[in-house]
Order: structure tokens, then sequence, then C-alpha cells
């Protein structure tokens, strides 16, 4: 058993400072005894031969100088085992469902190693959402990491459980498996979420860690750590494809900046840690496929942009760090559209390796191309109409103008039950855009003009027709 | 000599040390599993270390051992075609030591020590030689010779010299003084290899990429940095450059990004031919992979290793171009270490010397007479990733003092899927003047004629546009509506390129030039028919400017141009008789 020290010489937010110890690593575990003879973690934030900084996961709440400390001589590890599926942990990994401890298989250091970039393969799985905005023009491909840029009050949470219970890659019957990990949401939202991964089944094959609102700020720094570990586990050892989703990760950057303050670190941008960039990337860098290996970790992270405002330091280093992003307009869902997602500001980087001929169809980049096209400039003349009137406008544009409302209606509408499978969701695609002059699509190839438009394919029928007759 | 300290702090990447007399930037051993670290201050009795791996566990206490050595890379065979870490360990190496995933305390060195190759020495018994001479060459692939360099910092004359199969541990001659000559020799990252002197950049790096070899161009040597905001395009244009570019030799750092992004390369390099040689594009790269999530200390050495690298192949004689993506992460990692060291901080918490750095790395840059008398040239590329997308921030402020060429992505073009999304109202490149010369030589006498005429086309447009947002377009004279429509076909038909069709990804000079020249001739055609009567929306409904828009997807296209101008012709005839 570790010695015990009682040389707290200060405490500071979620810090203690303990002096006079032998030689402590960096980094590692440390438990914290209180006079009720409950115990707390932390972990050691800077070391020195005269001083030891530990920061205490849940927080530093009835600590006192008299408080024990022990260093364990290792750094956090979680227990893992395939036993995972179908339990509900606290945010610092202990059972909350009143189930037996997890009997570890082994025990995975929590930080996480980088995936070597050598042994990276590609992610060019195609999962179909089902949903069109997302299929069509923002295509998700499994070892991709895309989070959703939302707002308070936005229907991300359902989005995201839409994606959940619709995912699947077209022709594969493959295990797979969900990781939750709720970062300082409310517990309705978390029953929520409950809820609905108990009405579809999805709980047994789900790993849940709640860290809820009234839970201490610093937890919020492992939680998402614990579940990427769970992930990761789960997909490289188990051979499961695993789709990881973390919420809300403002939440966890707010702890992050806590911390900051606590350390009086020379803040950067908005106060936000200048590392806060590296932190995030250790997150969301732990997505991904291996090569030789069977199961893969996707993420789908959720984000609330303080005021809306994307430009907010956490998701602008969320975008600088994952593979696109999706991105949920207060405006669309003012007008009654779910999902409320605007296509122009989203993005997914991994689009063009998880289409086309072999994966979707040999015109979804095109198609993709044109409807982002048209919809912009749809979108500009729709801020020109306000200020001149629709008269001062050309036949043209009035197409165009026509165009952005019908897309917003028929193509980003859709129900929240609704799984629109990719050839669906091109097809409509395409009858939309073929109430733009023909001229007009100059992103499309003549040649997938001629197979997919409407009006060629309608021709094309009646020849096979005519012929057969 | 090794001198043995000890560990009093660590915290994160930083690590104080006492008792140990190390000089500034030596590399140092720290903590039982001896993990790599160099030397960045010293105060007092402290030394404090930067360590390029993780030090989760080292303990106050445990060793410190001076190396006596500055971060140092190996030069010689075997660098193209690698992958490294930001510290020249080769991550297959890396992987095969310790698996998927990077653990510590694992060395790794640079090159092959195993693998033979064939040398043929060019000098001989006698010969008196300065430093950076060539000695002889290597065959290191297909396509690339790799001139075996005395190291710029050893003379004399040769005693004996040997040719053979070697590995780059072999002695392959001596000069007389005893020193013994190798295929490899090191050489610090931190310390600007030396050339005999600089040249003006007179010949553009032709990139295939026409808003850049078209409107922006950048010259062999030159320094270019690409600012712009996440997902605008910084690094597809990176890799555009890396793949298309007619350097020789191309060193890509990707500088705290994604782990993907690498992988996408190594899947997709070795696939691709270099336009020039027909070769696999691998076998004339060399790759630095410091991902987001490796060490910061490490991605603040990256950028080094890499400049290096590509200053040893400028002194062979090669034209070497740098990408580095993104010099802000390279920024943010500086920024990391400044304030663990508790350093006063500049603007936005960078450290005060950000601006000095960033200016020393560009300086390495350019066209040189090496000191084997021959002309070689690094270009440095680099992207920029300002927060929020805002260029008012220090590094892309600091950046844009040094650099000559400003291509500036646009959020607003890359939402509406306008690639590559190059500003071409605020990008610049202050090497036009220069090369003027180059392009009418070798593409045509036209040329610049046309460039300007294409800018002030551009211009128009954005004023005329200003006139737009207030009272429509329909507003507008048929003359102006119809520069509108001409200008709408440059941005369109021209500056527009898809980096992923498989024909639009690259564009040879000369098809940039004949495209831009049918574009432009279509609308002075289009002009002088609306002067004769026609209609705005008749000129505008042709249909060879339908055609003209596939273009640029069409491989040979003397023949598709020839079809579309003699289509125009007729259409425009047509029209003016109509009209009158
Ligand atoms: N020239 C181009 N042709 C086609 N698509 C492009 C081009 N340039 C950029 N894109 C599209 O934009 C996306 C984002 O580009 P990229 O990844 O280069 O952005 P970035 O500026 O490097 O972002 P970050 O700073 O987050 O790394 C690409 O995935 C691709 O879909
Ligand atoms: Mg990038």
């Amino acid at each position: 058993m570790a010695k015990e020290y009682k040389t707290i010489g200060e405490i500071a937010g979620p810090l203690i400072f303990v002096e006079k110890t032998e030689p402590v690593g960096y980094n590692e575990l440390v438990n914290v005894t209180l006079a009720d003879g409950s115990v707390k973690r932390g972990q050691v934030l800077d070391t020195s031969k005269d001083i030891v900084v530990v920061q205490v996961f849940e927080g530093t709440g009835g600590l006192n100088k008299d408080s024990g400390v022990r260093f364990t001589g290792e750094t956090i590890k979680l227990p893992v085992s395939s036993e995972l599926l179908g339990r509900i942990l606290s945010g610092s990994g202990e059972p909350l469902d009143g189930g037996p401890r997890i009997v570890p298989e082994d025990r995975w250091e929590i930080t996480g190693a980088a995936i070597n970039p050598y042994s990276r393969k590609p992610p060019e799985e195609f999962i179909q959402t089902g949903i069109s905005t997302i299929d069509g023009m923002n295509t998700l491909v499994r070892g991709q990491k895309l989070p959703i840029f939302s707002g308070s009050g936005l229907p991300h949470n359902e989005i995201a459980l839409q994606i959940a219970r619709q995912a699947k890659v077209l022709g594969a019957e493959e295990e797979f498996a969900v990781v939750f990990a709720a970062m300082g949401i409310t517990s309705e939202e978390a029953q929520h979420f409950m809820y609905d991964f108990e009405r579809t089944g999805a709980l047994e094959r789900a790993v849940v860690f709640t860290n809820l609102a009234d839970d201490p700020a610093v937890e919020r720094l492992i939680t998402p750590r614990l579940a990427l570990t769970a992930a990761e586990y789960l997909a490289y050892e188990c051979e499961m494809h695993v789709l990881v989703i973390l919420t809300d990760m403002t939440n966890y950057c707010e702890a992050l900046r806590q911390m900051g303050a606590a350390r009086e670190e020379v803040p950067g941008r908005r106060g936000y840690p200048g590392y806060m960039y590296t932190d995030l990337a250790s997150l969301y860098e732990r997505a991904g496929v291996i090569k030789g290996k069977k199961g893969s970790v996707t993420q789908f992270s959720i984000l609330s942009m303080p005021g809306d405002d994307i430009t907010h330091p956490i998701p602008d280093l969320s975008g600088y760090i994952t593979e696109g992003q999706i991105v949920i307009s207060r405006e669309l869902h003012m007008k009654g559209i779910y999902p409320p997602i605007n296509v122009l500001p989203s993005l997914s980087r991994l689009m063009n390796s998880g289409i086309g001929s072999k994966r979707t169809r040999e015109d979804h980049k095109a198609v993709s191309d044109q409807l982002y096209a048209g919809y912009a400039e749809g979108l500009d003349l729709r801020g020109l109409v306000a200020i001149v009137g629709k008269e001062a406008l050309s036949e043209r544009d009035r197409k165009f103008l026509e165009f952005a409302d019908l897309f917003e209606d028929r193509f980003v509408r859709q129900g929240m039950e609704e799984d629109r499978d990719i050839e669906t969701t091109l097809d409509l695609g395409w009858e939309l855009l073929a109430t733009l002059s023909e001229s007009q699509l100059t992103r499309i190839d003549n040649k997938y003009i001629e197979k997919y438009h409407p009006a060629h394919r309608n021709k094309n029928k009646k020849t096979v027709e005519s012929s057969t007759e | 000599m090794e001198v043995k300290g000890e560990i009093y702090r660590i915290s994160g990447p930083v690590v104080t040390a006492l008792n140990i007399n190390a000089r500034m930037y030596d590399v140092v051993k720290v903590g039982d599993e001896g993990l790599m670290g160099e030397v960045i201050g010293i105060k007092g009795e402290k030394t404090i270390i930067q360590v390029y791996e993780d030090t989760s566990g080292v303990k106050p206490g445990e060793p410190v051992i001076d190396t006596g050595m500055p971060l140092s890379v190996e030069l010689g065979p075997g660098l193209l075609k690698s992958i490294y870490d930001g510290i020249q360990r080769p991550l297959p190496v890396l992987k095969e030591k310790m698996g998927d995933f990077i653990q510590r305390g694992v060395s790794a060195s640079g090159l092959d020590h195993n693998k033979q190759w064939e040398f043929k020495p060019v000098v001989k018994k006698g010969d008196k030689l300065k430093g950076g001479k060539i000695i002889g060459t290597v065959q290191e692939t297909e396509n690339i010779l790799h001139r075996i360099l005395l190291p710029p910092n050893v003379s004399g004359v040769v005693d004996e010299i040997n040719e053979g199969m070697f590995t780059v541990d072999d002695v392959i001659g001596r000069l007389s003084d005893g020193t013994e000559l190798k295929l490899m020799h090191y050489w610090p990252v931190r310390h600007p290899r030396p050339v005999k002197n600089k040249l003006r950049p007179t010949i553009p790096l032709i990139t295939g990429q026409r808003i850049f070899d078209g409107l922006f161009p950048l010259a062999k040597g030159g320094t270019a940095a690409i600012p712009g905001p996440f997902g605008s395009g910084k690094t597809v244009m990176q890799q555009q450059l890396a793949k298309w570019s007619d350097a020789e030799i191309v060193v890509y750092i990707g500088c705290g990004e994604r782990g993907n992004e690498m992988a996408d390369v190594l899947n997709e390099f070795p696939e691709l031919e270099d336009p020039k040689t027909g070769r696999p594009l691998m076998e004339r790269t060399v790759l630095i992979a410091n991902t987001s999530n490796m060490p910061v200390a490490a991605r603040e050495a990256s950028v080094y290793t890499g400049i290096t690298i590509a200053e040893y192949y400028r002194d062979m004689g090669y034209d070497v171009s740098l990408m580095a993506d993104s010099t802000s992460r390279w920024a943010e990692a500086m920024r990391e270490i400044s304030s663990r060291l508790e350093e006063m901080p500049g603007e936005e918490g960078y450290p005060a010397y950000l601006a000095a750095k960033l200016a020393e790395f560009y300086e390495r840059a350019g066209r040189a007479k090496t000191l084997c008398e021959d002309e070689g040239s690094v270009t440095v590329i680099g992207a920029v990733s300002p927060p929020g997308g805002d260029f008012s921030e220090p590094v892309t402020q600091n950046t844009l003092r040094i650099v000559k060429v400003f291509w500036a992505l646009d959020a607003k073009l890359a939402q509406r899927r306008h690639f590559p999304a190059i500003n071409w109202l605020t990008s610049y490149s202050l090497y036009g003047r220069t090369l003027d010369e180059w392009y009418t030589k070798n593409v045509s006498t036209e040329w610049t004629k046309l460039r300007s005429n294409t800018m002030n086309l551009l211009q128009r447009e954005a004023e005329l546009q200003d006139i737009v947002q207030l009272v429509g377009s329909d507003a507008l004279p048929d003359d102006q509506q119809l520069t509108l429509e001409i200008a709408r076909m440059v941005r369109e038909y021209f500056l527009q390129q898809n980096a992923y069709h498989d024909v639009d990804s690259y564009c040879p000079m000369i098809n940039q030039y004949k495209m831009l020249k049918a574009i432009l001739t279509w609308g002075e055609k289009a002009v002088l028919a609306l002067e004769s009567g026609a209609s705005v929306t008749n000129i505008i409904a042709l249909e060879s400017r339908d055609m003209l828009a596939k273009v640029r997807f069409e491989k040979d296209i003397d023949v598709v141009l020839d079809t579309v101008m003699k289509k125009a012709d007729e259409e425009f005839a047509a029209q003016t008789h109509r009209g009158k």
C-alpha cells in the first residue's frame, strides 16, 4: 500500500498542493481520503522535489489540510471487458446501474496512445444515416470524426439519436456498439437518450458514461477519455464497429477553462487555455480505422456553440481537428424544418473517399456539388430580393430563388423516423435540379445528365419501352 | 563525455534538471526510460528541457544524461519515400517496434543502416575538396540521383575513395587528414545549411493549379502562405502542390494536423504519377507526420527536421518544395512550451520571439548557388490556421510580413463550393513582375496581357456586384450585364478547379493559357455581338458558352477548343444577323 501523506500545503479550486513527498510521477493517479473515510480521485499535474500539484476529479469540497493523500504509482486506467456492453457508469467509471463491478479482462490507460499514422487505414466505408443532407451532401464514413455544431434549444439530440438508430453500412452484417458519454448535460436530456436506447433495444449494445450537470466539472475531463478507452477496447480487441457519441463538448471545454484558471495559466483566446487545440485533438484523433484490425471507432460529438457563434474557440478549434461538421441552423428550426441542417457551412471531408460508383453512385459527387452551388446562389438572391424586390430579378435568378425554397422544403426536411436510402436521396436531388435549366448544371458531366436527369431518364425509359415493343 | 544529472521537476513536456552542464539545444536522455529531449533554457542551476515523448510516470530524481550533440538529422540515401515523425523516426520502424499505437522510449534512426547502396565516386585521390562538394552518386530512386556531399564543414584532400556497395555506415573513403567519408552525415536541424550565395527567384514553380500559375504565381525558391479558416481548403491545396508542382523533390510536413490526412497521402502518393517523369510521386517525396495528438515538442521540431532535409536536396542541385501544414500548430507548440516555461507572453499568449522564429524559418527558403557551384532551390509554402478565420491574429500577420505570395482562402467561397476557395481580390503575388519574362518566353508573348485583362475584369465585376447588391442585376445596362457574365465564366470555367477530378486536378501551363485565351476571346466576340444588336439573354444562352464550361474536364483540349471556337463564330455570326 502506498504511503499516505498529510502534507497538503494549499487547496485552490480543484487543485491541491502537496509538500514533502517522495518522488511522485507525472500524471500519476492519486487517492485522497477525507475525514469521513470517503475517497476522491485525482491526477498529478506538476511534480517536483518540493511540491506536487494534484487536480481532484470529484472536486475539493470537504477536503482540508488533514486529508490523506496517496500516490498510486500508476496512471489512470479503465478496467475493460466485453461485459461493459449494456452497462451504465458514472463519469468516472463507477457502475450506476446497480449491476456488479466490471470484472476486468485488462486495464487500459485512459489517455490512450496516438495511433501511428502509418498504421491508419483511410476511412472509406459509407455509413448510410438515412438523412438526406448528411448522406447526400456530407457523407459520413466509418472511422470519421464528425461533430454536430448546434445551439441551445436546437434538436441536436434528436438528430444524434436518429443517426444512432438508422446508421448502417450497406450490405454488411457486422458487430457494432455504441459508446455514449454525457458531459454536464441535464438529467432530463440524459433520460431522453436512455429512453430511446431502451425503446430501440440499443442499450444492450451500448456503454454509457454519465457526468451530469450537477456532477463535478473536473470529472468531465476524464469522462470522454474513459468512453474512448472503452470504445478502443471494443473496436480493437472485440472487433466491433463502435459509434461514440460525446455530448456536450462545450461543457468539457468549460471544465478545461476552469482548470486552467485554477492553475493561474496565461489564458489563450476568450480565456480558454492555449493548449485546448492539443487537448481536444487528444480526444478527437482517437477515431479511426487501423490496418489489419476488424473494428473501427467513429465519433459523433455534439457541441453547442455559445451564442450560435461558429468562430467561438470551442467550435473553431473542434472544426480544425474534426473531419468536417454538421451545422444546425436556428433559422431553419424556426421555419419548422426538421432536421434543421444548414448544408452550406456543413462539410464532410472524408465524403470523397466514401462515395462514387463503387460505394454509392457515380453521379453522387456531381449532384452534391450542384445542389450546393444552386442552394448557395438561391440564398444570395433571397438576400437580394429583400432589398430590391423579386421584380428586379432575371428569369434565371427567379428559378434559383425557387430552387432554394424547394431544397429546404423537400430535401432538407424529413421525418424523425424517415430513413431515406441513398438512391432516394440522390433521385430527390435530381428532381429538384430538374427545375433549373439544364445549361445551369455546370458542375455535372453531360454523361450523368443524360443518364440521371429526369427529363432524359423518361426519354431513356421510353426508348427502352419502344424497343421492347 | 556523459554528464549525468537528475530531474527536479516535470510539467507536461517540460522537464527541469539539476546538475548537468549541458549547452543550449543539446539532446538529452530523460528519466529511467531515456526519453529524448532537448535543452531549451538554462536558468542558474536549472536546465530546462523539452521532451519529445510523453512524460507520464516520470519522477523527480530520475537521471538526465547529456549527449553533448545538438538535435540533428541523418542525411544520406534513403530519405526519399520515408515517413517520419517530428524527430526523424521512421513511422514504419516505430510500428514494427511498438505496434499500431505510438509508445515511448523507442529510438529509431532516420536512415536504414542495413541497406546497401551502389556508390560511384566522381572524385579521385589527390583531389582537393571544399565543404559541400559532390564526392559521388547513388541512384536513390528510379529518377533521383542522390549526390553524396562532403559535409559543409569538412574539407581536405582525397586520400582514398572506393566504388561499390555500401551501407550508410561504411567508410567509402578518407581525406588525407584521416577524416572518414561516408554516404551519410549528420546536420543540426536548427542551423541553416550554408550556400555560396542566394539568387534572384526568376523561374516560376508551375503547379498545374490555374489560380496559382495564372494569377498569383510562386517562384522557385520563393515563399507563400495559405491562410484560411477550417475546412476552406488549405490541406487540399498543399497536397495539390505536393502532387503536381514541378519541383524535383517534395518535403511534406503534417505539423499538428490529422492522422487520416497523412494516411491518405501515404495511400495515394505511391499510386499517383509524377506528370514529368511518369514515376510514382512517392519516389520524390519525404513525409513528416507529427499529428495533433503526437507530442507537442516533437511538433515544434518537425518543421526544422523538414527544412533541413529540403536544404540537403537543394545542396545537391535540386528544386525542392516544402509544404508545412500547418505553421499555426507549430506556433502553438512554441506557445505551449513557452507558457510552461512561464515566459513573459506576447500577443495572444504567443512568445515574444514568434515573429523572429517565423522569419528565420522562411529565410531558409530561396534559390541559391550551392557550395558545389550548382543551382538549387527550396520553395516554402506554409498553411496558416487563424482562429475564427480572423487574419488579424499574430501568426497570420507575422507570416504576411515575410512571405511574398499570399493565397487567401475564403470561407464564403468554400461554403458555396467554389474551389479552390482562393479569394482573387485579396490574394497577391509579389513575384508577378519578376516572372513575366519567363512566361513571355515559355508560354506566350500574350500571357502578361491576358493576365492583367483577367485581373481587371474580376476587379470590374466586384465593383458592379456592389451596385447589383443595391439595385438588382436587371437595372444594369446591357454591356455591364455582359461584363458580369464574362467574369462569371472566368470564375467558373477557369478559376474553379476540382482537385478530385482526374483531368481537372492538374492543368498544364500551356492549357491554362489556351483556356483563358478562349474565354476572353469569346468575351470579346460577345461584346461585339452586343454592339451589333444581339441581346444579352441570347448571347449567354449560346451553346458555345456551355461548351466552354466543360473544357476543363477534357484531356485533349486542342480539338475541343477548336470545335468550341468554330461553334462560337457560327453562333455569333447568326446573332449579329438576327440583330440587324
Ligand atoms: N480544390 C478543391 N477541389 C475540390 N474540393 C476541395 C478543394 N479544396 C477544398 N475542397 C473541399 O474542402 C474540404 C476541406 O478542405 P481542407 O481539408 O483542405 O481544409 P483545411 O483548410 O485544410 O481545413 P483545416 O484547417 O481544418 O485542416 C475538402 O475535404 C474538400 O471537400
Ligand atoms: Mg487542413
